[in-house]
Order: structure tokens, then sequence, then C-alpha cells
């Protein structure tokens, strides 16, 4: 069995720089797959070449059975892509952009306007349909480029960070409305910086850098590679450190790390929320007053600091486009 | 580019349905931006009427007379700078990413480009009926019959189009959009200046009158005003034609190379 989007060996070098170097990957139909990693290492670059916009120097690269190399109108014909840039025309209206597009696709008018309606509606931008784009928010600009990439109804979608840049509040949006087309069976490739972001959304994660795979698996996997969540502690002296190491070892599930210098005690825990009830009852209990208790969980730069032992900032190269 | 890329999977009448689609797209902002509006229908009578009341007595002796010698050269001007709208167009749309929707859906490889410069014809038709329309209110009169009064509208739309492919080349090329017009103001201004469009060459120093007598803008405009006012210019509009045609095949496939390459 071929899983829907399956690529092998993509090399894509610009000059000096292997933007990709040796890339696989592989999503099974009705699966998403996060593609989790920092600016420049390659993201942008393996979404552009699965949906054949670039081609790569070498490797091989299938969606649902169709070679993207050799049919890529095909391919075309079987993909939604939403960009980076929300790819919008900032001098249509809402209504406009979605009824080109269907347009683009043969529907006749009367099939492209209801699409389009259907669309605005779903995500929740009637009001705003006779607008022109340019009165868009962000949030209002990235629903509307993903409405557009899936007029046509798509089997397969791919996503290009589809929340940079966009305040706490519209990036929920975008996570239910992304976790809606997962439920309908839609097979989704999605990159992102944000790994909380894989974890919410992905079956599988691969995290890249430099233009290859460092790690891969189920969010799960990869929180226990990198060490999960876990509990900090910040006391007032160095007196408690001892007791309050006992009972965060209680807690957690490993051996606590303590640092005698900042009076710190962390501890890896599986679930965050239960751990940290659990050792505020018992640090009260014990009359130990912290001066701060907190559940840390891990960001891309931990997975990388974890990975590579370089962190995310080290990088001076930028994604090329 | 290797051929896989633009594999004829598409066929020839579905890539026209979808030029026609993207060209209909570039005229429908013209609605919600009337900047645009500003671009390419004020901005040509401004011209017009400026030159006209403002240098027409000094340089003919009176307005009728300069308006007679001036119109075919204003509108070639104006032509020529509204290529320049092809190349920024199409470098705002690389720039915002719109390409990359366009490519990813399955159309005509060349659709996004041949949208852009249908519709720019369209628009150049439109100014051109404009300022045309605007120099008979003024005075201006064909003396020609209507057979060569079309002959010389529908020159200028060929040449233009000869010359957009230049625009589409720097469109590609540029950064951004912002690039594309400084191309305008360093090449095209000068171009148009260092002919006989707005003024008789006569008073030019002799190495200016040389240039003035071969660039192309001049040969055009003598093409326009043998074609509505005095009769003739058959010679120049063939001479005109061959540059659209030199300009074509020059450019034509420096453009399309840079298209393929840049989306």
């Amino acid at each position: 069995m071929t899983a829907t989007i399956q690529a092998e060996g993509i090399v894509k070098t610009y000059g000096q720089l292997r933007a990709l170097d040796g890339l696989d990957l592989s999503v099974p139909e009705g699966t998403v797959l996060g593609l989790l990693g920092p600016n420049g290492a390659g993201k942008t670059t393996a979404v552009r070449i699965l949906t054949t916009l670039l081609r790569p120097d070498s490797g091989s690269l299938t969606v649902k059975g169709i070679d993207v190399l050799k049919h890529p109108d095909d391919v075309r014909r079987i993909i939604g892509l939403s960009g980076q840039y929300a790819a919008v025309d900032e001098y249509l209206t809402g209504y406009e952009n979605l009824e080109m597009i269907g347009r683009l696709y043969h529907m006749s008018k009367r099939q492209a306007r209801e699409r389009a309606n259907e669309l605005l509606e779903r995500f929740t931008l009637t009001d705003a349909a006779s607008r022109p784009v340019k009165t868009y928010s962000g949030g209002m600009r990235r629903r509307l480029d993903l409405a557009g990439a899936l007029v046509a109804a798509p089997p397969v979608i791919f996503m290009d960070e589809p929340t940079t840049g966009l305040d706490p509040r519209s990036r929920l949006g975008m996570w239910d409305v992304i976790t809606e087309r997962v439920r309908e069976g839609t097979t989704l490739l999605l990159t992102t910086q944000y790994l909380e972001e894989a974890d919410q959304l992905a079956d599988n994660i691969i995290v890249i850098d430099h233009g290859r795979a460092i790690a891969e698996g189920t969010p799960d996997e990869l929180k226990r590679k990198v060490g999960g969540e876990r509990l900090e502690l910040t006391l007032r002296g160095e007196a408690e450190v001892a007791t309050a190491a006992a009972i965060m070892r209680g807690v957690g599930t490993g051996e606590p790390t303590v640092d005698s210098e900042t009076h710190q005690v962390h501890v890896p825990v599986t679930r965050g929320a239960p751990a940290l009830i659990a050792a505020i009852r018992e640090l009260d209990a014990a009359g130990i007053e912290p001066v701060d208790i907190a559940v840390h969980r891990p960001t891309l730069d931990d997975v990388f600091m974890r990975l590579t032992g370089h962190s995310t900032e080290d990088k001076t190269t930028e994604e090329q486009k | 580019m290797t051929a896989a890329t633009f594999s004829p999977r598409v066929s020839p009448i579905a890539g026209l349905r979808h030029s026609m689609t993207l060209a209909w797209r570039t005229l429908v902002q013209i609605k919600h931006n009337p900047a645009e509006l500003i671009d390419f229908s004020i901005q040509p009578i401004m011209f017009l009427v400026l030159f006209t009341y403002v240098f027409g007595g000094a340089i003919s002796g009176n307005t009728g007379d300069y308006l007679t010698f001036a119109l075919p050269g204003i509108i070639v001007q104006n032509a020529l700078f509204a290529t320049l709208n092809t190349g920024m167009g199409l470098s705002t749309d690389l720039q915002k990413g719109v390409f990359d929707r366009l490519r990813s859906l399955p159309i005509a490889r060349f659709a996004p480009l041949a949208g852009r410069i249908v519709s720019d014809i369209v628009k150049q038709s439109w100014a051109l009926a404009l300022l045309l329309g605007l120099g008979v209110v003024l005075g201006f009169r064909i003396g020609t019959d209507v057979p060569s009064a079309i002959s010389g509208y529908l020159l200028v739309l060929v040449c233009s189009l000869g010359f957009s492919w230049l625009a589409v080349l720097v469109g590609m090329l540029a950064a951004n959009p912002e690039k594309v017009q400084i191309f305008g103001f360093v090449v095209m201004f000068p171009l148009t200046f260092t002919s006989n469009a707005f003024v008789p060459t006569a008073t030019m120093p002799g190495w200016l009158q040389a240039w003035a007598k071969v660039n192309p803008v001049t040969i055009l405009a003598d093409a326009v005003r043998g074609l509505w006012v005095t009769g003739g210019g058959s010679g120049p509009a063939l001479q005109s034609l061959l540059w659209a045609a030199a300009l074509t095949a020059v450019f034509a496939p420096l453009a399309v190379r840079a298209f393929k390459r840049r989306t």
C-alpha cells in the first residue's frame, strides 16, 4: 500500500545551500502529517515541491499514486494548497476570489456561485463576502485562503504555516477549521514552527532541520523523546529544597533536577495539570510556600536543543523560495 | 524547467478559458481600486490637457495646431507607459503569492500571463478611446477616412503589445513592483521624450535629432499622424510593425523564460 503522499530522497539545492537534503515522508490516507521546523529548515521548499510549484534536483514523489514530476497537471486536480502568505487577491472581494477559483475549475457560473457562498458560510465570512479582501484581518485572509484551497473539495491538502502571524484567537479558529477538514477524511500535510500546533493537529510529526528529517513519530513518541511537560518549582530558600525535591519525585515520572543556586526544582511529568495540583497540595501540607510553580510545555526550541544540541535561533540561513 | 512542468495536459481551449477568467479578475479589480482608474484615465487626460494648453501655443503658435500634432504623440506615450502596468501587476502577483495559488490549480501554465496581457489590452483600448474622444472634444479632427482611423488605433494596440513584453520581462526580473516603476522613470520617460511625440525635433541638438529620428516612439507617432491626420503613413506604420515584431521576437522568449523560472 502506497501512502497518499509519498516522497523519497528529495534533494533541492540553491547554489551552496542544500534546502532539502534527502527528505523522505509518507502520509497515509486520511491522516495529518506535521512538518515541524524553524525558519529555513526547508518546510516551504518541501511543500512547493509536493504541490508541483518547484522541481527537485532529485527524488521521487507521488500523490495518490500519481507521479508528481511526470504528471503535475493530474496532481493539481486533486490537491489544494494554502500558502504561507494568504495568496488572495486584495482587490477582489472574498466572494469574487472564490468565484474566480471555481471558474478556473470549469464550474458553471451557478456552481461557482453556490460553492463560493457555501465556503464563505462555513468559514464565517458571509458578512464580509462583498468587501474587498484588503479590508480583511489576518485571520480572515487565512480563512479565505484556506477556503480557496477547498473550492474543488480536493482529497489532499497542503498547508504552509497556516497560523504563523495570527493572534491566539484566530489561531484557535484556524485549528477548528483544520480539525473539521480532517474529520471529513481529508489527507493533510501542514508545516508549522509550533510544537503545540503539530501536537494538536497532526497524527505524525517529522522534525526537519537543514533540509533533512531529524526525528519522526507520533506527537506522544516525540514528546517522550524530547521530554514532555515538566513541572518547574522555585522556592524561597535552600532549606526547603530537599523536602520539595522528594515531593516532586512523587508526582513526576523521573528524577527531579535541582538547582541549589536559584532554589529551583524541575521534574518531568506525563500530564501537567494533575501533577501541578498534586504538587501544590503536598507542598501546602508540608508548609512550603513556593515563589513560583508552573507547568512548562516543550517548545520547538526544546525539541531542537534535545535533538540537535543547538537552538533554533542559531540558524543563519533563511528559508529560500 | 523541463517539459514535464509544462505538459500539455490542459487543452488550448481550456487554457483560453482560464486566461479569460484571469483577465476578468484583473478588470474586476478596477471596481474596488479606483486608484487604478485614475492611473489609466485621469493621468492621460491631465497630460493631454496640460500639454495642449501650457506648451501648445509656445510650440505651435496656437493650441489647435499643437493638438493636431501632439495628440498622436501623447497617445503613443500613454500607451507605452501603460505597458508598465502589465509588469507591475505581474510583479505584485508574484510578491503576494497569488501566482503560487494559481499555479497549484489545474490550469494552463500560460493563463496567468495571458490573462494579464488580455486585460491590459482592454485597458489600453479604453485609454486610447478616451484620449481620442477628449481630443475630438478639444478640437482634434480625423483628416483621413474610417479605415485609416481604425488602422491607426489598432497599430497603437499592436505596438504596445510588443512593448509590453519588455514590461513583462522587467516585471519578472524586478524584486518588487516599485522597481518596475523605477524602470519606467529611467527608461520609458527618456524614450518617449527624446522623440517627436510632443515637439518637432528641429530645435534639438544634432546628436539628439539623429536618435529621435530612429526612436520607435517617433516612428509610431508619425505613423498615427499619417493614418489620422495627414494621410499616408503606411511607411512608418510598416516600420512600427517591424519594431513591434522585433521587440516581441527578442523580449517575448526572454519574458516567458523568466516567467517560467519565477513561477
